[in-house]
């Protein structure tokens, strides 16, 4: 069964393109992706994300559950609002999904997964949750907008309810508020700037309207994939899975080793993984000439072979990007075989494009 | 809706077909197909003095989402190459017909183009998908 979102006739109505998103029928552009692309990396863009999943978290024991749930520790979290990016492992320390979670009070944390997860992470959530005593509800009845691009935060300022507008106006980075039922944070996944909205259903439709008039053109799903590559950043299913290991899939940096005696699922399996020695890595490719790279291609260095996790073409840069698990020796250079010819490709870190500017 | 002129013919896989004066036949792809395809931005061309038949796959568009093989509408040798594409692919996507052409064959035999589509039949063929 598709499920549609409550902007589904705003798209509509805009000339998006719809197509099958992981059961949602949502925009893949609304005429050129790549003329979106550039739109939100060099003023403002919207996408819908209400497909996303959103859920509660609450109780008496949140704190503990949620230490015990992430490979990322929420007693960093020191301020109300502060989000945190982390991985959800399975007791093989495989990624179930990658989320953010905001620390909303010490009683109260709010999580929002993936749409293509939404039925193995609930019911993986509500196992674990058993022994915490912690409510966990979901609220298919708030939408989800993206706003992003160098001036998003002020454009989406200008259409806000006055009241969240105040609240919203200074936030910092990576922090969101609550004013009422909206939510407005910090974050995105484009590399740029902006704020990620949650709100009502039943206010969502005319609040997108207010962003149009405002100057904020819709963005499709389209632009989303080209925009996350450039920024580096993963995409659950393609880049990592429940097969994959943080340690394998550039989320090294999500794990909180600290303190020791934290016992989260998955611990031991990776922490064992680290003491043998890591065999690959997510790394950036860029192709020297001229083609495209795309998910699944092979990749050859002196220290093996290795495969394309996500690849496009960098609208920004104007070349071939790729994101490849590879073994962990490989070089400044390789090879990838597009369609039985091996084409010299540069070996970078996995981030291409943020604020603007090349990260090359 | 999608433009389809009458001067041309076409193929069931999208492919536009025009007879030139000189006996050449020049191709290229269609309005729907590079509306379908999104933003076009790599062209891999044929090597020309190629000899290909009928439905073999001869050169590659690609665009951001994916690439997709056009193939030969009729057979022949390839005896040029739009080389405006290797700079500027998006071409294709803004003048299909004329500037965005991608490749003329001599063909094998010149009566074979009376085989494909004409505009009608191409247009109805576009609404049934």
């Amino acid at each position: 069964m598709s499920q549609k979102t409550c902007l589904f006739k705003n798209h509509q109505n805009h000339g998006g393109k719809i197509v099958d998103f992981a059961g949602w029928e949502m925009p893949i552009n609304y005429g050129s992706q790549v003329e979106e692309h550039h739109q939100v990396r060099t003023d403002a863009g919207m996408f819908d994300v209400s497909h996303m999943t959103v859920v509660d978290l609450e109780g008496d024991k949140v704190i503990a559950f949620l230490q015990y749930l992430l490979a990322n520790d929420v007693a960093k979290l020191k301020t109300e609002g502060k989000a945190l990016y982390s991985a959800m492992l399975n007791e093989q320390g495989g990624v179930i999904d990658d989320l953010i979670v905001y620390y909303m009070n010490d009683q109260w944390f709010r999580m929002v997964v993936n749409a293509g997860t939404r039925d193995k992470d609930l019911a993986w959530i509500n196992k674990q949750s058993g022994a915490f005593d912690v409510s966990v509800t979901e609220r298919p009845e708030l939408a989800m907008i993206a706003v992003q691009g160098p001036n998003a935060r002020e454009k989406a300022l200008s259409a806000l309810p006055l009241d969240v507008s105040q609240a919203s106006a200074a936030l910092k980075r990576f922090v969101g508020t609550a004013s009422g039922d909206w939510f407005v944070a910090r974050t995105g996944y484009t590399g740029e700037d902006g704020f990620e909205i949650m709100l009502p259903e039943s206010e969502t439709p005319a609040f997108w309207e207010a962003l149009v008039e405002a100057g904020v053109k819709p963005i499709g799903l389209g632009a989303r994939d080209t925009l996350r590559l450039e920024a580096g950043m993963n995409l659950y299913g393609t880049d990592m899975d429940e097969s994959t290991s943080p340690l394998i899939s550039n989320l090294g940096w999500t794990i909180a080793w600290e303190p020791e005696g934290r016992n989260f699922i998955g611990r031991d399996k990776i922490a064992a993984e680290k003491a043998a020695g890591v065999k690959q890595k997510l790394v950036g490719l860029v192709l020297e000439g001229k083609g495209v790279l795309r998910g699944h291609m092979k990749v050859v260095c002196e220290a093996g072979e290795g495969e394309i996790t996500s690849g496009t073409f960098s609208p920004s840069l104007k070349q071939a990007i790729a994101i490849a698990r590879v073994p962990v020796a490989i070089g400044e250079t390789c090879d990838v075989e597009v369609r039985g010819k091996l084409l010299k490709a540069r070996v970078v870190k996995p981030v291409f494009f943020r604020e603007g500017k090349p990260c090359l | 809706m999608s433009e389809i002129p009458t001067n041309v013919r076409y193929t069931s896989s999208h492919e536009w077909v025009r007879l030139e004066d000189d006996g050449t036949v020049t191709i290229g792809i269609t309005d729907h197909a590079q509306d379908a395809l999104g933003d076009i931005v790599f062209v891999e061309l044929p090597e020309i003095d190629s000899e290909l038949s009928q439905g073999a796959a001869c050169c590659v568009v690609e665009s951001v989402k994916a690439a997709s093989d056009i193939y030969m509408p009729i057979s022949g040798v390839v005896v040029d190459t739009n080389q405006v594409l290797v700079d500027e692919p998006e071409m294709i996507n803004s003048s299909s017909y004329t500037d965005g052409w991608i490749f003329k064959i001599k063909p094998a035999d010149e009566d074979d183009i009376e085989q494909l589509m004409d505009a009608s039949s191409y247009e109805a063929e576009c609404d049934d998908e």
